[in-house]
């Protein structure tokens, strides 16, 4: 017994130890689920020496409750446009020193100056994309163009639907033609009963986990982000991407670092290497989604930097960006949840 | 023909329960990250060996099982061996306090846990993990100790003190042998309880301090990584045969007390 | 013994992690927030007076419910089956039975999304028959399923462990004074191993009920259960007060239940089953 005792004691100290020496020259990253390739994760631990704590999450909104609660400490977010403009409202970031990041001009002007963060001072863009209908033309004859085929009868159990309350919404009031952010009660109960409309056509409200269901042929049509959808057409080109006519979610993902971060400098470097446009390739050729900076897209295999689906022409969408909407969380999750109890 | 039905249900059951654990063993050896087969491969288990991400996950895991059953373990014997020498309504009380977390649901205890480390500013990680797990666990230590407890004479412990033996040497000496059984059982329980909680973790943990329940519902939702299945074939044959070698040292045992009786 | 300081520790455990975050758990209830003054208010409990709240309460009543029924339909014939005479290797048979168990929760929950796809290996097998896809995930159906899938084996152990403590002289008593094998059933053996029926029922009954992952993980989003509603009070829409009063209501719920099923005494002897 004692001696079993001493086994499991010294098999403790040693796996403790294993975790403590760990902890002193570290960046700790929160960043989308499948959103980076994590071999450029350990290039950044050879060049700097310093090691990569990588963590996910899968919206935006449980990455802020756990991030706003302040127990959590991370040093770099990777959240989207509107919460970084709800968390530098809320004065949870930190101001980037962005002499330090060289690399920083390597980003296009497109994505500089942008409403969320309008002086460039606490964001650096990641990636940027639309959001759109993925379809199985194997499945489905005819052209898919517009919000409204995602309510076609025809398409019973063969839809999945995005299960995030904001991207849902967004398809709904597009659909019926609105903006949006918008705050208009009447248009928001509109949408609402729209999406109750869609709900017996709807064969399960899916995240990531919906991507490779897709490719599988699992249901007909999927409600997707561009980058995802160019890596599901990769698997499976029977799949085709469209951005709807009546518009969509143009948005931009980008680096910043909290407020509490631990390791302001080391969350520098890292944001530094995330743009270098070699390792700014690696990352778009794995995840899909398109670069914000032209030197990187120029890396690219032929095929990915001239995909209509990750580099549509901004200038011929309809496309708006997402606000911060703080003052809109109530509804939109009692919108979302009168959905989900609603009966199929 | 009441027997052949009887064994059909059995055969169903046992089917039905070792349905997915054959897919998971299955899909660790899939040549392809898809869910159809495309050949056998031990791809998987070479890719394991690469992945840190559920390498940390493992480790973690481990360290808090360790960790949080040991001091479970603690804490609960001292408990069980006080709690059977009180009466009345302080007994009562300790049991009411012992029940509550095994009556509550995971996720209450998991949320109000959560509550308690924010608002006095632990920082979520390795710490509020153990310190869960021990809340959640200790109370099955205690009650896998509390049976044997009843059954010992409180007079052996009394007459080792009578005959000079300090308390904590008659505790060893007299205590202890009865109630081990009892306490390594519980501390089993403790440890398989860490190794398996998902709910509880999930709301206590945070900056990059994952465990492998953890890891696997974050990627169960976005298509689980086939590493995953491979690590989970090995755990589990580990145990398989961690319970038969315990199993058969037993059956050895009582064979071999049989002879001597 | 008379070192009552022994258990400190463990008074002391007891009050910071489960007494102060319990009352925690009220306090939030009871508060909400208004221009950074904290005051006390019922607001959270009367928003969950609401036809859309109660509405998912009484669904996740209703699933649990069905769910303790099925498990226990299912488990008590078979715990009489193990302990019957004709099975010689019981122990083998009930180890097989919690073996299971031993893989993680998650991946087994996981695995049955693999299995009942639309394009999943039992549809493949169907298609290979000539028999047509059957859509078995992404429903109430399927939830009900993985509750029942996961919690089974909570309701087996202790039925098992109660039928087994019976003293058998009892049941042959019955037989000797005439009666037939379902009056013995009903006054003997199942009276005796009600103990072990309302623990089973308690630890099948209170995981159904609070599950959030499941739901998740078989429900495809279509359905949303109490669990649900409470997780994402506190992952996604960040509202404690109305994710405590949910959590107090849900307790309230529980202990009712468990007071209803049973008396303090059986319920003692059923958690020394544990």
């Amino acid at each position: 017994m004692k001696k079993c005792s001493i086994l499991l004691l010294g098999v403790m100290f040693s796996l403790a130890g294993c975790s403590g020496e760990a902890n002193n020259n570290v960046v700790k990253v929160y960043n989308w689920g499948d959103y980076i390739d994590e071999s450029t994760n350990r290039m950044f631990e050879e060049e700097t020496g310093i090691k990569v704590i990588y963590e996910v999450f899968p919206t935006n909104e449980e990455m802020y409750a756990k991030v706003s609660n302040g127990n959590a400490t991370y040093d770099v977010l990777i959240p989207s446009d509107y919460m970084i403009e709800k968390m530098i409202n809320e004065e949870l970031l930190t101001k980037i020193d962005m002499t330090k990041i060289q690399n920083y001009q390597e980003i296009d002007d497109d994505f500089k100056n942008l409403p969320y963060d309008i002086n460039n001072e606490y964001s650096v863009p990641y990636t940027w994309g639309t959001m759109g209908i993925v379809y199985n033309t194997s499945m489905i004859d005819e052209e898919i163009d517009e919000w409204a085929d995602m309510w076609n009868p025809k398409y019973e159990n063969q839809i999945f639907m995005y299960d995030s309350e904001r991207d849902a919404i967004m398809v709904a009031l597009k659909k019926l033609g609105y903006s949006m952010n918008t705050k208009d009660p009447s248009q928001l109960e509109q949408a609402k009963q729209e999406l109750i409309a869609q709900k017996p056509l709807v064969l399960a409200y899916v995240g990531d986990e919906g991507k490779g269901k897709m490719e599988n042929g699992e249901a007909a049509m999927m409600l997707a982000w561009a980058g995802d959808a160019e890596l599901m057409i990769g698997n499976n080109p029977d799949l085709k991407y469209v951005i709807p006519k009546e518009g969509t979610n143009y948005f931009v993902d980008a680096m910043v670092i909290p407020k509490n971060s631990e390791n302001y400098d080391n969350a520098l470097k890292y944001i530094d290497f995330m743009c270098r446009p070699d390792i700014a390739a690696l990352n778009m050729e794995y995840i899909g989604y398109s670069t914000p900076s032209s030197a990187a897209r120029e890396l690219l295999p032929d095929e990915m930097k001239n995909s209509e689906v990750a580099y549509p022409d901004l200038d011929l969408i309809n496309k708006e960006m997402f606000t911060d909407p703080s003052s809109m969380l109530e509804t939109y999750s009692r919108i979302w949840t009168e959905v989900k109890a609603a009966s199929k | 023909m009441m027997n052949s039905l009887k064994r059909i249900y059995l055969g169903i059951i046992i089917v039905i329960l070792y349905a997915p654990i054959l897919v998971l063993i299955t899909f660790s050896f899939n040549e392809s990250k898809t869910t159809s087969w495309q050949g056998f491969s031990f791809k998987w288990y070479i890719q394991l060996a690469q992945n840190p991400s559920i390498q940390s996950a493992l480790r973690y895991t481990l360290i808090v099982a360790f960790v949080s059953s040991i001091i479970a373990t603690i804490i609960g014997v001292m408990a069980a061996v006080m709690i059977n020498n009180l009466r009345g309504i302080k007994r009562q009380f300790i049991m009411a306090l012992t029940y509550i977390p095994l009556l509550s649901p995971d996720i209450v205890i998991g949320i109000s846990l959560m509550m308690l480390f924010s608002t006095i500013n632990v920082p979520f990680g390795l710490t509020t993990l153990i310190l869960s797990h021990v809340t959640f666990s200790t109370p099955y230590v205690i009650l896998s100790i509390m049976p044997r407890l009843m059954l010992l004479n409180p007079n052996t412990y009394e007459a080792a003190l009578d005959l000079g033996a300090t308390p904590l040497y008659a505790f060893r000496k007299v205590i202890l042998p009865e109630i081990l059984p009892g306490v390594i059982s519980g501390a089993f329980i403790a440890f398989t309880m860490s190794i398996d909680d998902f709910v509880v973790s999930f709301f206590n943990t945070a900056s990059g301090v994952n465990t492998l329940s953890i890891q696997i519902y974050s990627m169960a939702r976005r298509g689980v990584s086939p590493e995953i299945n491979a690590i989970s074939t090995l755990i589990f044959l580990t145990i398989v045969i961690i319970l038969t070698i315990v199993n058969i040292k037993a059956s050895r045992k009582m064979k071999l007390e049989g002879v001597q009786k | 013994m008379n070192r009552k300081y022994l258990i400190t520790p463990y008074a002391l455990w007891s009050f910071i992690f489960v007494i102060v975050p319990l009352f925690l758990l009220v306090i939030y209830s009871f508060v909400k927030t208004v221009d950074g003054q904290v005051i006390f208010s019922l607001e959270s409990y009367t928003k969950f007076f609401d036809p859309l709240y109660i509405d998912v309460l009484l669904r996740s009543l209703r699933l649990a419910f069905i769910t303790t029924i099925i498990c226990f339909i299912m488990a008590y014939p078979l715990a009489m089956i193990l302990n019957s005479r004709e099975f010689s290797n019981k122990t083998m048979i009930l180890i097989l039975i919690i073996l299971p168990m031993w893989m993680n929760s998650l991946m087994r929950t996981y695995a049955w999304m693999i299995l009942l796809e639309n394009k999943g290996v039992i549809n493949n097998i169907l298609n290979f028959f000539g028999l047509p896809t059957k859509q078995f995930l992404y429903s109430e159906g399927s939830i009900i399923f993985g509750m029942i899938y996961n919690f089974f084996p909570f309701m087996i152990l202790p039925i098992y462990t109660s039928l087994t403590k019976i003293d058998n002289h009892l049941i042959e008593a019955s037989y000797d004074l005439g009666a037939n094998k379902i009056l013995t059933f009903r006054k003997i053996i199942f009276p005796l191993s009600f103990p072990g029926v309302i623990t089973g029922v308690i630890m099948v009954f209170m995981p159904s009920l609070t599950t959030f992952m499941i739901t998740r993980l078989l429900g495809g989003g279509q359905v949303i259960l109490i669990g649900n509603m409470i997780e994402e009070q506190f992952t996604r829409t960040n509202n404690w007060g109305f994710g405590s009063a949910l959590s107090m209501i849900l307790m309230g719920i529980i202990l009712v239940s468990i007071m209803f099923f049973s008396k303090n005494e059986t319920l003692a002897k059923g958690g020394s089953l544990i």
